[in-house]
């Protein structure tokens, strides 16, 4: 018996080995999925190392050179640039700028809603610029990084745990968001994804976590002990002092679910997860006192225990004891990466994006499986999905209709632009109703058709398509044709 | 989505053979026919669950100001000028009062035109924004895959002899839920820019037309159908009326375009707007603030839409939403939380308004929903349903609110 499922086993690698096709009309369709569309030669270079290897390499990213694509981003300083740096070079001047603005109208007697900065504000511009230019690197990157299935999934991720640029601080936090808890985590596990996202100032921020504190606290907290001298000069060890701040006015004063629903709702469980409103405001409970630090630049991730409800919680079922301390968060994220309706929730959205609008429930199954058998691998994920036969399936061709930004990198790439300044780009995805990083609901933008096609949104992009044809009126056409608005 | 198309593509839709009539032919059709006195719908949504409880004011109920130290609206100071000082509840009935920077609205009200239904909602449990919007759009609480809008249902319904292209339209980037299904529906964010630039129009056209994938060759015809008709109606030359003065945000924008269109006799019958920035977590204010700033914004785009209708609104509701109201008690940062039950504005000549209707539950913590929030009297398809049946004279209105029964006996009144 043994052996006969081996044999199967065998027989099940060996098709699925083999059984990737290495036509054009499969290539173009791989190159529509796993990238933002090909370039002139592109069909011909995969075909000659072959599909399955293409994939392979793929899915991993690491071993691909892309000096090509750094070049591209010579001269944008700010995306390599620390949270500390940016905090310093573009958050304090504003801060600043705001503070003289105040005073000198509370010294002229105004009332606070006067002092609206003049526009265009040079300060304002310049933090403005911060987004700009991060919108500008994600489009150079999607049309000229060799790593295109790592930019695909740089953009389904950051969708997936969207963080708005528009609410307060978070358009400084957004550069380091996506470079450092987003991008080195896309072929990773889901937990460290998860893990790096809740502890991020920018969704700290903008989830409205950073203030939601127990209601019975602050607690009071012991520093830690300290080494003193004794009498006879000996080293001894002296109790911190227990210290009780005095009660600020200001100071958050509470729960805050926001984060909570949202974790679940859209980050891991989906809002048929089978979660209910009990478990919403006990995993705010455990996430209480996880904070930012508000006194040095960039705002980091902090645990403040006097923030923190000690009491026991019980989330899906699982108790956490009591005086858990941060670790009562990061259980709650072991539980929910662990949860069988995540690996249902995340393979459902993934095969959405790479399949179809309507997700072939067997693929689902199969991907979920092996999420939930890797631990939530990603890479495995994504393996199982774009070696599939649905993935390769005929059936699968041109069946998904273009979000703008994939609508105008691949007219990039298929028109072979030589990209100098990408801040028209950036215009253009704000005029097709996609404006980077500036998704306002937590959900992030749709992934299906009936989101994106709609007259007024064919009619604009017919008009991008000829702006970007620039006088060229075969091109202007062909971007603008019904076939191009399908990947 | 599909079904739509193929049914466009039959020519069961009288917009298809006007699409390649000449388009004065398709204008004066619009422009003289039945739709000029053609009933209309313009509906607002507050997305972001707006905090109905400090728009209109409950500040007869004494657990509201206990619920909220920080952020209570203080009440009406009995001042000749309601709400004069701008810092206290405009009263509405000795009970209920408006935030104080709703003072626009308050002439429709003392006029009769304008009615509140409060303690508003849907019977879902739901506090997630994006699930209790879709079930607002759909008018399916509860139930997620529906697979078209109430508003587009209701196009669906009306199938009278003209059928513009401009029949539903949303002024919005996308296409909401709500006007999404096989009655086509357009979304343009600028009237102005509705139009293929840099002369490829007509090979585009063509394109589009000999297209086989159904959903873009349909979306295509009625793209350049649209845009035939709205050159002819020649918006760019627009003048509100009455001194009618739109705020220069999106929202004041979105308003006054709705406006050009219900004035160019395109065929408009439902119209569709969208404001957000009422998710006030943090700091939401009370008289000033956060919240207060939306409301100012609101407030004198909804009154210069009013007023630049004039006489058009004996044919017009203007009807607001949110998806959900806020927790009654605020929480620990001088914000709201996910809540439940919420208030609805609507405003038109034929509304019988200066009333608040719905039963008020009461906001003591045992009279509230699940202890913590306003309890819902009104289920919001007892609104919308009135509001189609009586105001856009669908005779039978089951299709559009699939699995309620819609019966004039819970409509709470609002049109005679």
């Amino acid at each position: 018996m043994k052996s006969v499922s081996a044999l199967v086993l065998a027989a099940m690698v060996a098709v699925s080995a083999t059984s990737i096709p290495n036509d054009e009309r499969t290539i173009a369709h791989a190159l529509n999925r796993i990238g933002f569309g090909a370039r002139a030669g592109d069909v011909e270079r995969v075909r000659s190392i072959g599909l399955a290897a293409y994939i392979d390499r793929q899915l991993h990213p690491e071993r691909i050179p892309d000096a090509a694509a750094a070049a591209r981003l010579a001269g944008f300083t700010t995306v390599t640039m620390s949270a500390s740096d940016i905090a310093r070079q573009f958050e304090r001047p504003l801060i600043e700028a705001r503070r003289a603005r105040k005073e000198a109208a509370a010294g002229a007697g105004k009332a606070d809603g006067d002092t609206a900065p003049r526009m265009p504000d040079p300060v304002q511009q310049r933090a403005n610029s911060l987004v700009l230019e991060l919108a500008g690197q994600k489009i150079l990157l999607a049309a000229y990084s060799e790593r295109q299935l790592q930019e695909v999934l740089t953009d389904f991720w950051f969708n997936h745990f969207n963080v708005d640029a528009r609410k307060g601080r978070d358009r400084f936090l957004l550069t380091d968001y996506e470079r450092d808890a987003i991008r080195p985590h896309v072929l990773g596990r889901f937990r460290d994804l998860l893990d790096a996202t809740a502890k991020s100032p920018a969704m700290l921020f903008y989830l409205d976590n950073w203030m939601s504190v127990d209601p019975n606290g602050p607690h009071p907290t012991a520093a830690p002990p300290r080494v003193a001298r004794g009498p006879f000069g000996q080293r001894v060890l002296v109790p911190g002092m227990v210290r009780q701040r005095p009660p600020n006015k200001n100071a958050p004063r509470g729960l805050n679910e926001n984060y909570a629903r949202e974790l679940m709702e859209l980050h891991t469980l989906g809002v048929d997860g089978g979660y209910t409103q009990k478990d919403v405001t006990e995993v705010a409970r455990a996430f209480t006192g996880w904070t930012i630090d508000n006194r040095r630049d960039g705002a980091p991730f902090v645990f403040r225990p006097q923030l923190h409800d000690p009491d026991r919680k019980v989330v899906l079922g699982h108790t956490i004891a009591a005086n858990g301390g941060q670790s009562d968060g990061e259980t709650v994220l072991d539980i929910l990466a662990r949860h069988p309706s995540t690996s249902r929730f995340i393979a459902t959205k993934l095969v959405r994006r790479f399949v179809s609008d309507d997700p072939p429930p067997a693929l689902v199954d199969r991907a979920a499986e092996r999420f939930r058998k890797t631990d939530g691998d990603l890479r495995e994920v994504m393996r199982t999905i774009l070696t599939s036969p649905e993935f390769l399936s005929p059936a699968a061709f041109d069946v998904k209709a273009k979000t703008p930004f994939e609508f105008v990198v691949s007219a990039v790439r298929t028109a072979g632009t030589d990209v100098q300044d990408a801040r028209p780009l950036v215009r253009a995805l704000q005029e097709l109703g996609m404006p980077l990083y500036q998704c306002q609901p937590p959900t992030g933008y749709k992934d299906t058709a009936d989101a994106w096609i709609n007259t007024g949104a064919l009619v604009a992009r017919m008009n991008v398509a000829t702006r970007l044809a620039g006088g060229d009126r075969e091109l202007a056409l062909k971007l603008g044709s019904p076939e191009f608005q399908r990947r | 989505m599909i079904s739509r198309r193929v049914f466009l593509k039959d020519g069961a839709f009288a917009l298809v053979s006007l699409g390649f009539a000449p388009s004065f032919l398709a204008r004066t059709a619009y422009a003289a026919g039945s739709t000029a006195r053609a009933k209309r719908l313009i509906a607002i949504f507050q997305r972001g669950a707006c905090d109905g409880l400090n728009v209109v004011v409950p500040f007869g109920d004494a657990a509201y100001y206990r619920a909220r130290p920080s952020i209570a609206i203080a009440q009406p100071t009995g001042l000749v000028s309601a709400g004069a000082d701008g810092a206290s509840a405009i009263d509405l009935d000795g009970f209920f009062g408006f935030n104080p920077r709703l003072g626009p609205l308050k002439r429709f009200w003392d006029e009769g035109h304008l009615a509140i239904v409060h303690a508003c909602g849907s019977p879902d449990a739901t506090r997630s924004h994006f699930d209790a919007q879709d079930y607002m759009e759909t008018a399916t609480p509860g139930v997620k895959s529906t697979a078209d809008g109430w508003l587009n249902r209701t196009l669906q319904a009306q199938r009278t002899a003209d059928h513009s292209p401009f029949r539903g339209v949303a002024v919005t980037q996308q296409l909401p839920r709500m006007l999404q299904g096989r009655a086509p529906a357009l979304a343009i964010a600028q009237l102005s820019q509705f139009a293929v630039r840099g002369g490829g129009g007509d090979r585009f056209e063509a394109m589009y037309a000999d297209s086989s994938d159904k959903v873009l060759s349909g979306t295509g015809r009625e793209a350049f159908e649209a845009i035939r008709m709205l050159r002819d109606a020649d918006p760019s030359h627009y003048q509100p009326q009455d001194g009618a003065e739109y705020p220069r945000g999106p929202f004041g924008q979105a308003l006054q375009q709705i406006a050009q269109l219900i004035k160019s006799d395109v065929g408009l019958e439902v119209a569709f707007a969208d404001v957000g920035g009422w998710d006030t977590h943090v700091n939401q204010g009370a008289a000033q603030g956060q919240l207060a700033n939306r409301l100012d914004d609101f407030a004198r785009s909804i009154a210069a839409l009013v007023t630049d209708l004039g006489d058009r609104m004996a044919d017009t509701i203007v009807l607001t939403m949110s998806e959900f109201g806020r927790a009654v008690s605020e929480n620990g940062n001088r914000g709201t939380d996910h809540g439940h039950g919420n208030a609805m504005m609507v405003i038109g000549g034929a509304v019988r308004g200066g009333r608040v209707y719905g039963k008020w539950p009461g906001l003591a913590p045992e009279q509230r929903y699940e202890s913590r929030d306003l309890a819902i009297t009104t289920d919001f398809r007892d609104v919308f349903g009135e509001i189609v049946v009586r105001h856009l004279g669908v005779a039978d209105a089951r299709a559009i609110f699939p699995g309620y029964d819609v019966k004039p006996s819970r409509f709470p009144g609002l049109l005679a």
